[in-house]
C-alpha cells in the first residue's frame, strides 16, 4: 500500500508538469482546431532559457524562472506570426498546419543542436535532496515543488479563462469562431494571447522537467506525452487536459512501478489507439461532428 | 563524388519513392493522413528480414511477405481507426507508428533496440528500379480505373460520395493495405539496403518526411512525388556541406513551401505526353501572340 501511495504521488507530479504541456496543446486546439506539434520546441527552448539564465548569468531561481516562461512565451508567438498565421489568412486545411508545425519543431531542433550542442546539460541543484517524509512515504523537495509550480499556474490560467473579459474572448473564439468575429472579437489578438498563455506554460514545464531530468535537444518528445493527455482528456477542453495528464502520470509510474520502466512509453502510445477507438472524443472533449 | 556514392543516393531515393507513392495513394487520392507509414515499412524490414534470414527464402518472394505482413496489419488497424474523423485518424496512425516501434525495442528476438545486424545485402540499383517502375505501373492504373475515380471522389467529398453510393469504407481500407504494402516493400528494401535495421530508423520523423515528401511533390500527383522523393532524398546529401545547419535548412524550407506553394511542386498536375504537348504548344503560342500584338499595350 505505502509503495503504492508512493506511486501515485510521483505520478501526481509528472502528471501536474504535462498538464502545463497538455492545456498549451488544448487551448490551441480549442481554437484553431489542429496539433500544435510545434509546442515540444517551446517547451525545449523554456529549458534551455532556464539552464542559461542558471548557469551562465547565475541568476535567482525565481527569475531565471521568469525569463524562460517569457521567453518561451515569446517564441511561441513568433512562431505563430510566420508558421501559422499566412495558413490561417488563406483557410488552409488542418494538415498544412500540421506540416508547418511539423517543419517548425525540426526547425528548433536542429537550431539547438547547431549553435548550442547535441550535450545533455544539466541545472544546477536548487533544492536540497533530502526529502519530506510522512510515514513511509517520502516526497521529494523537487517533486513538491513541480506540483504546487503547475497547480498554481493551471489556477491562474484557468481564472483568466473563466473571469476574465478575454477569457470569455477566448472561450466565445472557441465555441464559434464566426460568430465571435461578427460580435466583435479580434481573432488574431486571441490566438497571440492563446499563443502567448499557452508559451508562458511551456516555458514553466521545460524548466521544471530540466530540473528534474536533464536537458537536451530533443526533450521536447516528452510532449507526445502531454499530448497523449490533452486526447485522453478531450482536445480543445481545459479541464481534460488536466485530469487527463494527471491520470497519464499515475498510470506511467504505476506501469513503471509494477510492470517494467521500459514499457511505460509502450503503453501510452497503446492507451492513446484505445482511447481513439473506444471514445475518440476523450474524456471530456467536445464532440465534433462532419457538417457536409 | 564518385559512382558509388551516387549509386548510394538514387537507391535511398527509390526506396523512399516507394513508400512514398504508397503514400501518395493515401494522402494524394484518396484525402487521408497518415503519420505511421514508418510503423508499416519497420513491419516489412523486420518480417523481410525474418524471412530471408530465419526461414532462408529468396529476396522477391521475402519481399512479397513483408508486404502482405504490412498490408495485414493495416487493415487490422483501418478496421478501427478509419471511421474516425480527420485529425482523429492522424493522431491513431501517429500512435501506431510509435507503439510499433516501442514493441520492436522490447521483442529480444529481433534484436530488441540495439537492432538487428548482419541481414544479406541483397538490394542494388537494378532491382529498386525495376520495383519502382512496376510499383508507379499499377499506381497509374489503379487511379485511373473505376477505383482510382472512387477515390478521388472520396478525397473530394466524402458524403456525397457516400450518397451517390461508393462503399466510402471499403475504398479507405483498400487505399491504406495498398499503400501500407508499398511501405512494407520500402521498408524490406531498406533492410536489405543497411543490412542493418534498428526500431530508431522507423521513428515518428521518418513518418514525417514521407508525408513531407507527398506534400513538397503536390498531392494527387504521381510524377510530382517522384521529382520530391529524389529532390527531398538528395538535398540533405547536396547539404552535407553545411553539416549540422542542414536539417535546420530544411525545417525552415518545410515551413517556406507550406506557406508559399501549399499545393506543392506539380500541384496536381502528372507528366505525361498529352500534358507536355499542351505546355509546349501554349509556350509558343505566347511567342505567336507577342509577335502578332507587337508593341501593343493592353
Amino acid at each position: 500500500m505505502a509503495t503504492f501511495l508512493q506511486q501515485v504521488i510521483n505520478g501526481l507530479s509528472i502528471g501536474s508538469v504535462y498538464a502545463l504541456m497538455a492545456v498549451g496543446y488544448s487551448l490551441v486546439y480549442s481554437i484553431m482546431n489542429f496539433s500544435n506539434f510545434a509546442h515540444g520546441g517551446v517547451i525545449m527552448i523554456g529549458a534551455y532559457l532556464g539552464f542559461f539564465a542558471m548557469t551562465l548569468i547565475e541568476l535567482p531561481f525565481i527569475i531565471a524562472f521568469a525569463l524562460a516562461a517569457v521567453g518561451a512565451a515569446m517564441v511561441a508567438v513568433v512562431l505563430e506570426r510566420v508558421a501559422y498565421r499566412p495558413l490561417r489568412n488563406r483557410n488552409a486545411p488542418f494538415l498544412y498546419f500540421i506540416i508547418s508545425a511539423m517543419g517548425a519543431s525540426i526547425f528548433l531542433e536542429n537550431i539547438v543542436i547547431a549553435t548550442i550542442g547535441p550535450n545533455f546539460r544539466t541545472y544546477p541543484r536548487v533544492f536540497s535532496a533530502t526529502p519530506y517524509t510522512i510515514g513511509s512515504i517520502s516526497i521529494g523537495r523537487l517533486d513538491l515543488t513541480m506540483f504546487w509550480v503547475s497547480a498554481f499556474s493551471l489556477a491562474v490560467l484557468i481564472f483568466i479563462i473563466e473571469k476574465t473579459k478575454t477569457g470569455m474572448a477566448i472561450r466565445a473564439t472557441a465555441y464559434s469562431g464566426r460568430a465571435s468575429v461578427l460580435m466583435g472579437v479580434n481573432t488574431d489578438r486571441i490566438i497571440f494571447i492563446v499563443f502567448g498563455l499557452g508559451g508562458l506554460l511551456a516555458g514553466i514545464a521545460g524548466v521544471l522537467f530540466g530540473m528534474k531530468y536533464t536537458v537536451y535537444p530533443q526533450i521536447g518528445f516528452i510532449t507526445m506525452k502531454s499530448f497523449i493527455a490533452a486526447v485522453f482528456g478531450g482536445l480543445g477542453s481545459l479541464p481534460g487536459a488536466v485530469i487527463g495528464s494527471v491520470l497519464l502520470g499515475t498510470i506511467e509510474t504505476l506501469t513503471a512501478g509494477y510492470i517494467s520502466s521500459q514499457y511505460r512509453d509502450l503503453i501510452s502510445f497503446v492507451l492513446l489507439i484505445l482511447i481513439l477507438i473506444f471514445r475518440p472524443r476523450g474524456l471530456m472533449g467536445k464532440v465534433t461532428e462532419d457538417k457536409a | 563524388m564518385d559512382w558509388f556514392y551516387v549509386k548510394g543516393i538514387l537507391i535511398l531515393s527509390g526506396i523512399n519513392l516507394l513508400a512514398v507513392l504508397g503514400l501518395s495513394l493515401l494522402t494524394g487520392f484518396t484525402g487521408l493522413f497518415s503519420f505511421g507509414h514508418a510503423g508499416f515499412m519497420a513491419i516489412g524490414a523486420y518480417v523481410t528480414a525474418s524471412m530471408s534470414i530465419k526461414f532462408g527464402l529468396p529476396f522477391i518472394p521475402s519481399l512479397m511477405i513483408g508486404a502482405m505482413g504490412a498490408a495485414l496489419v493495416s487493415l487490422f488497424i483501418g478496421r478501427w481507426t478509419l471511421n474516425l474523423k480527420g485529425d482523429y485518424f492522424c493522431i491513431a496512425t501517429l500512435g501506431f507508428g510509435e507503439a510499433i516501434r516501442l514493441i520492436l525495442d522490447n521483442v529480444q528476438y529481433f534484436g530488441g533496440a540495439r537492432g538487428w545486424p548482419g541481414i544479406p545485402l541483397y538490394t542494388n540499383l537494378t532491382n529498386v528500379l525495376i520495383l519502382n517502375i512496376i510499383g508507379v505501373v499499377i499506381l497509374v492504373n489503379l487511379i485511373r480505373s473505376r477505383h482510382g475515380r472512387n477515390m478521388k471522389a472520396i478525397r473530394e467529398e466524402e458524403l456525397a460520395s457516400q450518397i451517390i453510393g461508393i462503399n466510402v469504407f471499403k475504398y479507405k481500407m483498400t487505399s491504406l493495405a495498398i499503400s501500407a504494402a508499398y511501405a512494407g516493400v520500402a521498408g524490406g528494401l531498406l533492410a536489405h539496403y543497411t543490412g542493418f535495421i534498428q526500431p530508431k530508423m522507423f521513428q515518428l520523423i521518418k513518418s514525417t518526411e514521407l508525408t513531407i515528401i507527398v506534400i513538397f511533390g503536390g498531392l494527387g500527383s504521381i510524377s510530382g512525388s517522384i521529382i520530391g522523393a529524389i529532390v527531398l532524398t538528395s538535398l540533405p546529401e547536396i547539404l552535407r556541406a553545411f553539416a549540422k545547419w542542414r536539417l535546420v535548412i530544411y525545417g525552415m524550407a518545410v515551413i517556406f513551401i507550406m506557406i508559399t506553394r501549399p499545393q506543392g511542386l506539380m500541384g496536381g498536375y502528372e507528366i505525361t505526353y498529352g500534358n507536355i504537348k499542351k505546355l509546349v504548344s501554349r509556350i509558343f503560342s505566347i511567342f505567336n501572340t507577342k509577335k502578332t500584338l507587337g508593341g501593343d499595350k493592353q
